[in-house]
């Protein structure tokens, strides 16, 4: 059977498609369909009923509404791009030169909470290799058995559990001819909490935001449900690039979202940041709160204290990791650590990746 | 795929807009646009946006202007197949059997099944609305099982066949984007986000909610929930606290009140979290003169 002929009219809305996948959008072809079929469906009176249509039938995330509008204008409108859209993490690699470039990169490139005024410098910078891929490769072996977990509202099938399995309990009566030799039982099941990580950036943690990483695609690879930040200058979102099985990639599309390596310390503004998008505070609700940072910071420790207050009450406990507490007798010394140690469950070793593993696998049976 | 140009007298988004509007909702265009296509191409509408601004409401409002009832399913972490579709009746199954002796019993009749809001919704395809709440809330296995029940509109009872809605029903899936949901599921949907309504849209809505509200004071609250939503809060306020801080702000004022400080011994409804009180308010009494003005 042949198949029908477009309508002429609908030419350019089905080009429309390969151009958002271009740009990194993901369109399906059942998407295209609708989106035609909207089309026709309102008239189309004006080119703002098609770009209604477009908007509900494609579906950009809200993120990338100015991403999708400007790509619709130079569409259909002929208007030239501004600015190149930013693709997805899959084309944001960049490549990096002996260490480090300096990039200039629109704001909505990557998910910052914080508001900055017009475009920053920033650099990119690659993650070294560094050793102690046997701590890491431990750490996942054990994660799946030793994370803490929380009740789910699942059941499962238990010979002591206390609800009743009245579905089992009927199955085997049916075969039995309704005789009830025994009463099956459930217990809850239970899931691993969610996970959320930040990690401090900033220039005081120079040489620990490589293990930090790698630590952090770990514990992404091995938990359910993990939400990774870096906190720095600004607020960045990299669990989409942990996601990723390999680790080089992961690591480096991180490396290209992170814009603020290195940089002052604006640990409290960057995590009240974190706790205004209601959004982000949400994945810290009732979560496993893992920070890593040595909460050196400069100025007013006022923003750091109160932001620490309200992530305590979100989260289900907090684990704060400092390089600086190696030390067994280690006692906060700065006035922000000092204010802030009453609301962690515990400040504990962050200054080798065996030790975070350790204390972040150990953290569910602390007494 | 059917295409329907009109479904129960609505031919487009300016009569449904209406519609909606004679139902005591006022949709933005986009909404009224989405919700069409929705009913038009029998696809379920999805409504994203922040907590408060009216997507529970939207679902409500479309299932009073097409007559059907509205079947709610609310999700929730851990929500199953039994909550979500369908549960025998095993007590009444199980007494069924022991009554019967040795007669013959079908224990898989429909008397036995109880029917959860999905399966509702499908039996009664034509006069129901479903609505299934802050599916961000569920866990990804629900979601992965919906996309099945959303692209077939059926269900499969292994001990008694097959439901299928007789036509597409109406479905409409909201989220407060606490995470991202799958592509997969946004794709099988008309996709709104409703954002904050602009000022004049939101007077109206107040005026249209609170019967007691004077438009002058409507215009007050809408500027100053305006500047609030401005401050980095924990929790901005929706529509609803728009509405209902007009109303607390006017029931004070009757009793005496002057109006700035009526506006501001009814802040509670309208800022229900002790930290974003705090963070506000040094400047509060400026925000409230400059909305008064």
């Amino acid at each position: 059977m042949p198949l029908p002929e477009l309508p002429r009219g609908a030419a350019p809305l089905v080009s429309f498609a390969p151009l958002l996948r271009a740009n990194g959008f993901p369109v399906a072809p059942d998407q295209t369909e609708n989106f035609v079929a909207a089309v026709g469906l309102l008239g189309p009176r004006s080119m703002a009923d098609i770009h209604a249509a477009a908007r509900a039938t494609l579906a950009p995330t809200p993120e990338r509404f100015d991403d999708f509008d400007a790509l619709f204008d130079a569409h259909f409108r002929g208007r030239t791009l501004a600015a190149p859209a930013p693709g997805d993490d899959e084309t944001q690699m960049v490549e990096p030169e002996d260490g480090a470039q300096t990039l200039i990169e629109p704001e909505e490139a990557n998910e910052s909470g914080a508001e900055a005024t017009g475009v920053e410098a920033l650099t990119v910078r690659e993650f070294q290799r560094m050793d102690d891929p046997a701590a890491l490769l431990r750490f996942r072996r054990a994660a799946p058995a030793h994370l803490p977990t929380r009740r789910s509202r699942r059941h499962r099938p238990h010979h002591t559990g206390a609800r009743p399995d009245l579905r089992r309990a009927l199955r085997a009566a049916v075969r039995r001819d309704g005789e009830i030799l025994d009463l099956p039982r459930l217990a809850p099941r239970h899931a691993h909490r969610r996970i959320l990580l930040l990690i401090d950036v900033s220039g005081s943690m120079k040489s620990e935001t490589d293990r930090a990483m790698r630590f952090a695609h770990a514990l992404t690879q091995a938990a359910q449900r993990v939400e990774v930040f870096t906190l720095g200058t600004r607020l960045t979102r990299i669990t989409q690039p942990m996601r990723r099985r390999s680790r080089t990639a992961a690591l480096a599309a991180a490396a290209g979202v992170v814009a603020d390596w290195d940089g002052g310390t604006r640990l409290g503004e960057a995590l009240a940041a974190f706790l205004s998008v209601p959004r982000y505070a949400g994945f810290a609700r009732s979560a496993f709160v893992i920070v890593l940072s040595d909460g050196l910071e400069r100025g007013d420790p006022s923003a750091l204290i109160g932001a620490t207050d309200r992530l305590s009450r979100l989260a289900w406990r907090i684990l704060w990791l400092s390089p600086l507490a190696a030390d067994p007798n280690y006692a906060p010394q700065t006035e922000a650590m000092t204010a802030i140690a009453p609301m962690l469950r515990r400040i504990g070793d962050g200054s080798s990746t065996a030790a975070v593993a350790q204390e972040v696998l150990g953290f569910a049976s602390l007494p | 795929m059917p295409v329907r140009r009109s479904v129960a007298g609505i031919d487009g988004p300016d009569t449904l807009a209406v519609a909606l509007r004679d139902a005591q909702y006022l949709a933005g265009e986009g909404l009224a646009t989405a919700a069409y296509l929705a009913l038009a191409l029998g696809k379920p509408l999805l409504l994203e946006g922040a907590p408060g601004v009216g997507k529970t409401e939207a679902a409500k409002a479309i299932s009073a202007i097409l007559g059907r009832q509205l079947v709610r399913l609310q999700c929730f972490e851990g929500i199953d197949a039994a909550a979500a579709l369908y549960e025998w009746n095993y007590p009444r199954q199980m007494l069924a059997i022991r009554q019967a002796g040795d007669a013959y019993v079908n224990i898989y009749a429909d008397d036995f099944l109880v029917a959860r809001p999905m399966l509702e919704a499908l039996r009664h395809a034509s006069d129901t609305v479903l609505l299934i709440d802050e599916i961000d809330r569920a866990d990804h296995e629900f979601e992965a099982f919906l996309l099945e029940f959303l692209s077939d509109f059926s269900i499969s009872i292994p001990e008694s066949g097959t439901v299928r809605a007789q036509e597409p029903p109406v479905v409409v899936l909201t989220s407060n984007r606490t995470r991202e949901l799958h592509e997969a599921l946004r794709r099988r949907c008309v996709y709104h986000f409703i954002g904050y309504p602009d000022g004049a849209r939101e007077a109206d809505i107040v005026m249209m909610r609170a019967s007691t509200v004077a438009r002058d004071t409507a215009d007050k609250v809408v500027r100053a929930v305006t500047a609030l939503r401005a401050e980095p809060l924990a929790k901005a306020p929706g529509v609803a606290e728009t509405v209902e801080w007009a109303e607390a702000a006017t029931l004070l004022h009757g009793m005496g009140e002057p109006w700035p400080a009526a506006f501001k011994r009814a802040i509670g409804v309208a800022l229900k979290d002790q930290d974003d009180l705090t963070f506000v308010a040094p400047r509060l009494d400026a925000i409230l003169d400059d909305a008064a003005a």
